[in-house]
């Protein structure tokens, strides 16, 4: 089987309606390291992720996977909404009902969905209800189930907009432990700590167009676009503009 | 006392002591519409399912003549099934007119939109919200369609009551293909529009009686099931 990555974007627009909401973003992601996307509201950012996990195509230009054939694209990727999306059974239900639908073999299907559990700390809650789970148990499921699967790439749309700072702390560890898996991670973010702590490397999105893309310590360091320098003050507010460009 | 009240008392006496005619006519009015309403509900829920998930030429017309067949009137899908099942129509030879398999098919036909339209409206709204992950997790059409069903099954538990009740409490329909025969095809609803024209207002009440019992238990039975899924699953 080759790589899924790289994931090449081509000269990417998304029109609805009359509105240019993606403009001609072109961007290469390479497996390895765990991409930040950052921009301001209605920049972009959620319909750029679903664009490249194929959820909607593109208008025009082309989105390209090293490995194009139609089952690796689904079953090699996998994506976290910000509102996790579950279903009306026990939260071992809904990790079985995922492994039904990627072909896993029913005899093997209890035993990973325990095991997937067991690994973000919610080996507890098995039996419960999953709409029941409280917003940090549910998305720690959801991430569970997107794990699982072991991708070559997880998306994730602000997993933790709404949550608390210890469930915030606990969903960044599952991240990270999903990368040191060997999943490349695209996540975006308005939480510009989360971003320090996770990112290799930042794309900046504003406006529907690719402002900036660089090295995590770099972008916060030393921001080169006028677009990115205003967010980042407006992100912090307490901070003086000299904290950003020294 | 007047004729009121002596009907009363002895339509609560025969329900009381299981008068056999009662009994006789109510045990084949719940068993023509149980077979009806698991009929129909047999096709009604999967293609209400479908047309809520699947795109395919012609959808949207499904789902334009479900919903107008919903205020369908009973005794126009009686003429029609009459039509249908007369010595001399399409489907004459089968010799079902004027017998239970006739009223059956029906009371089926007749609740086949309230129970396709509705299961469409409620898998297509947790379609909506559902739609990207089930395409995230590479889910196809058909296995989408059965996970909706699933988690609507408490609701679909209540639009099959609501059905069964429409179904039991229908009178023009199964009057015209059943033909109201004594001891054969004579249901609640027929046997109560017979019974009160000849005058015999007891039997007429009793079954009124057990029919309004039935209808009123189905509707507490309905929201029993709302409740204990709004405490249970959120
Ligand atoms: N399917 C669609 N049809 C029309 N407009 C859309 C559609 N999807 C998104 N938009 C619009 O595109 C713009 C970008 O939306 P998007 O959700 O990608 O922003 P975002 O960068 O994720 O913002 P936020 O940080 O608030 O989540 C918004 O103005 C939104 O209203
Ligand atoms: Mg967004």
């Amino acid at each position: 089987m080759p790589p899924l990555l790289p994931l090449v974007l081509d000269e990417v627009s998304f029109v609805a309606g009359r509105r240019t909401i993606l403009d001609r973003v072109s961007l290469t992601l390479t497996a390895g390291t765990r991409t930040v996307l950052l921009g301001p509201n209605g920049a972009g950012k959620s319909v750029l992720l679903r664009l490249m996990h194929g959820l909607i195509p593109p208008t025009t230009g082309a989105v390209r996977w090293n490995d194009e054939n139609a089952s690796s694209l689904r079953r090699r990727q996998a994506m976290v909404f910000q509102r996790p999306v579950l279903f009306r059974r026990s939260a071992l239900a809904n990790l079985r009902f995922a492994l039904a639908v990627a072909g896993v073999p029913r005899v093997e299907r209890e035993y990973r969905a325990r095991n997937a559990l067991a690994r973000v700390g919610l080996s507890p809650i098995a039996d419960q209800p999953a709409l029941r789970l409280s917003g940090g148990e549910q998305q720690r499921l959801a991430l569970a189930r997107a794990w699982m699967l072991a991708p070559d790439v997880l998306f994730l749309d602000e997993p933790t907009a709404n949550l608390d700072p210890g469930s915030t702390a606990e969903i960044e560890r599952i991240v990270q432990a999903i990368h040191d898996g060997g999943t490349k991670i695209v996540l975006v973010t308005h939480n510009l700590g989360q971003a320090k702590r996770l990112a290799d490397e930042i794309v900046f999105l504003s406006g529907g167009r690719l402002r900036e893309r660089s090295e995590a310590a770099r972008f916060f360091r030393q921001p080169t676009t006028a677009e990115a320098l205003a967010y980042l003050e407006g992100e912090l507010p307490w901070r003086m503009p000299s904290d950003v460009s020294p | 006392m007047n004729t009121f009240s002596l009907a009363l008392a002895e339509s609560l006496a025969m329900v009381g002591r299981l008068d056999p005619k009662l009994v006789e006519i109510v045990a084949l009015s719940l068993q023509v519409s149980l077979a009806s309403i698991a009929l129909s509900a047999l096709v009604a829920l999967p293609l209400g399912a479908a047309v809520a998930v699947a795109s395919f030429p012609g959808r949207r017309a499904i789902v334009v003549v479900l919903n107008a067949l919903l205020g369908l009137p009973a005794v126009v899908v009686g003429l029609a099934i009459y039509l249908l099942l007369s010595r001399a129509g399409p489907l004459g030879s089968l010799g079902i007119l004027f017998t239970p398999s006739a009223m059956v098919a029906a009371q089926a036909i007749l609740v086949f939109p309230l129970l396709a339209a509705l299961t469409r409206q409620v898998v297509a709204d947790g379609y909506e919200e559902t739609r990207e992950q089930l395409t995230s997790l590479g889910a196809s059409t058909w296995t989408s369609a059965i996970a909706l069903l699933v988690d609507a099954r408490y609701t679909l538990v209540t639009i099959v009551l609501a059905g069964f009740g429409r179904a039991i409490s229908e009178v023009g329909a199964v009057m015209i293909v059943g033909g109201n025969i004594d001891g054969v095809t004579r249901v609640m609803t027929t046997a109560i529009a017979l019974e009160t024209s000849k005058g015999d207002l007891p039997l007429a009440l009793g079954l009124g009686l057990v029919l309004l019992a039935i209808v009123l238990a189905l509707n507490v039975a309905a929201s029993l099931v709302k409740e204990s899924v709004q405490r249970r699953h959120g």
